[in-house]
């Protein structure tokens, strides 16, 4: 185990780290602003790998399909989020059943769609090959995908933080019942989160497809990492979510390559040391 | 009111010579079965009522519970050659404790949806943990190769014998949860679930309550769990996974959560609905992801809940038209909800 078998898997932790994110960010937005806990995120990310997978099939460009793949996440999710979930603000247990009442319903919907068999999807041929370094080698595309996912992070920071509509969120985040007194529209600002949510989950659908492909049954394994996720960065913050989207990605892949068998395991680890330490999470609030 | 009661030991007297007589009663092997799965479940349903209907906490790693008892009984067979089954069950049931001492004092440290998640997560890493291990749990494919045991009277490899000894466990389990629930202890949690600062104040441990109500209800689960082994002579990560914890939280909500009768019943609904869906159509996961939609939509409170709700609003009816020819009027509970 030399220093290549460290850079290797911090790389690919970092990378999973980076799919996880895009998972865990509507998670927590949408947690952190109307206390649904979408148990149907991962199953957002299933779909959006599935459908960019098929217009990958058809030759539609990598980042166009990945695109696809989140719109067609972000419009099952508002159809959801209208339809049946924004009745349910208050009301966490009832909410967050409906979403795996939907999440089964999308994992079994794509079951009979597009069958059980794992699928891989290929990196954008730009980014296909390997990069050696040394005896160190690592595809290219974890790269890639490490940068777009921090592009992402700091977009969605900078929007939270600088912009109008990121401070109407936080408003309503903060207190709901006066930002809808000074004649804020609140509603929309739900609605769009949950819509940013579910786009970002299956987006990461598809651009996390070369790393972890897509089978039924994915958007089950990929749940309890996002759960760790959100209770090691805590509820609601954004920035929480992307460090601990690392931390995770790395635990669990040095969790793979160390203990092949206890890799979710691994994961307790630091989730029970948040609990004992600090319960809020590392950014999160008292809740 | 002693007429009720008399009643109700009826109906109880009744349900139980019935539940006795099915497998006598020569219908097919099938229907035997799925009632043995529902008193295994039924227990399971009941030691999570406990948690969500009394004590007031949703608790998502029931289905842990209910594994670790399960993987007792196939790990300690194949790997121990643990084959008495009191010896099993007792270390099952340890082990389920334990393990709920060392979760329920992490999950305790949050609360509502804190402790959703945190519960969720728990339940999640005990799942990967029986889906990874492959030399100790064997992975996806599970852990066969052990056989069911005789238990006292009961010959488990009959059919009607397994279907006679869950009969009884639930019948224990039952009484135990009934006579804990009407207890002080039990009276305690519903007040701590109720007004918390105020049994604080009065000097309750609330924490402590709480705690003590997730080890026991964690080991009502593994006697749960223990059955299911024996019963299916396999074991496999199914069995803690997100889907089972759902399904006995659906189970509590369907049947009406703080009633344990309530949870019994949702677990009937839920074997047999499962099973004839499965029968008809592959899409049966789909179909029952509709069906959690609909109860936690429309049912809340449950089919134990609708059944009161109906019954008050009869009773109302009848004193108000007994008030309307003798009784001066404001006699009745306008509203028709159920006394309080």
């Amino acid at each position: 185990m030399g220093n290549a078998f460290y850079l290797q898997n911090v790389l690919g932790g970092l990378a999973h780290g980076s799919l996880l994110f895009l998972i865990a960010a509507g998670f927590t937005l949408i947690f952190g602003l109307m206390r649904i806990i979408n148990l149907a995120q991962t199953a957002f990310y299933l779909l959006g790998a599935y459908v960019g997978l098929s217009l990958g099939l058809h030759g539609v460009d990598f980042w166009v399909a990945g695109v696809a793949g989140g719109v067609a996440a972000t419009v099952v999710g508002l159809a959801i989020y209208g339809i049946f979930l924004h009745r349910y603000h208050a009301n966490p247990l009832t909410a967050l059943l409906l979403s795996l009442g939907f999440a089964l319903i999308i994992d079994d919907g794509s079951l009979a769609i597009w069958g059980g068999d794992p699928q891989s999807i290929s990196p954008p041929r730009m980014f296909a090959e390997s990069i050696h370094f040394g005896n160190l080698v690592f595809p290219e595309y974890w790269l890639a995908l490490i940068v777009v996912s921090t592009v992402i992070a700091a977009g969605l920071l900078v929007f939270q933080q600088r912009t109008k509509f990121g401070a109407i969120i936080r408003a309503a985040v903060d207190d709901e019942e006066m930002a809808r007194g000074l004649g804020i529209d609140v509603n929309r600002a739900f609605y769009f989160v949950f819509a940013l949510g579910a786009f970002l989950a299956g987006l990461g659908g598809y651009l996390g497809g070369p790393i972890t492909s897509a089978y039924p049954g994915l958007d089950g394994e990929l749940l309890p990492l996002a759960f760790a996720i959100v209770i090691i960065g805590g509820m609601g913050s954004l920035e929480g979510a992307f460090i601990a989207s690392m931390i995770i990605g790395l635990v669990n892949t040095f969790g793979r390559a160390l203990f092949p068998e206890l890799s979710y395991f691994t994961i307790f680890l630091p989730v029970a040391i948040i609990m004992a330490v600090r319960p809020q999470g590392l950014f999160g609030r008292k809740i | 009111m002693i007429s009720r009661s008399w009643r109700n030991i009826a109906i109880i007297g009744v349900l139980l010579v019935l539940a006795i007589a099915v497998p006598r009663l020569g219908l097919p092997a099938f229907y035997v079965s799925l009632l043995t799965q529902t008193w295994i479940y039924g227990i399971l349903a009941m030691s999570l009522d406990l948690l969500v209907g009394f004590t007031g906490l949703v608790s998502f790693m029931q289905a842990a519970f209910f594994g670790i008892g399960a993987y007792v009984v196939a790990i300690g067979a194949t790997r121990y050659h643990f084959v008495d089954f009191w010896l099993t069950l007792v270390v099952a049931v340890l082990v389920a404790g334990i393990a709920a001492a060392a979760f329920g004092a992490l999950a305790l440290r949050a609360e509502d949806a804190g402790f959703i998640i945190i519960t969720l997560a728990l339940n999640e890493i005990v799942w990967g943990l029986a889906y990874q291990w492959v030399s100790m749990s064997g992975g996806d494919n599970g852990i066969t190769g052990f056989l069911r045991v005789n238990v006292g009277p009961f010959h488990t490899t009959d059919n009607s014998g397994f279907y006679y000894l869950s009969l009884t466990a639930l019948i224990i389990c039952l009484t135990l949860l009934v006579l804990m629930v009407r207890s002080p202890f039990g009276l305690v949690l519903v007040g701590a679930r109720e007004r918390p600062r105020r049994m604080a104040a009065l000097g309750y441990n609330v924490w402590l309550f709480r705690y003590l109500a997730l080890v026991i209800a964690a080991m009502f689960a593994a006697v749960a769990g223990v059955l299911f082994a024996y019963y299916n002579e396999f074991v496999g990560p199914g069995s803690l996974s997100l889907d089972t914890t759902v399904q006995v939280l659906i189970m509590v909500i369907l049947g009406g959560t703080g009633t344990l009768i309530g949870p019994l019943l949702g677990a009937g609904i839920l074997v047999f609905l499962s099973n004839a869906l499965s029968d008809i159509t592959q899409r049966w996961v789909l179909i029952l992801g509709a069906v959690y939609v609909v109860t936690v939509m429309y049912a809340p409170d449950g089919i134990v809940g609708l059944i009161n709700r109906l019954a008050a609003r009869a009773r109302s009816r009848r004193e108000l038209s007994l008030a309307a020819s003798a009784a001066p009027a404001g006699a009745f509970n306008p509203r028709g909800g159920p006394e309080r």
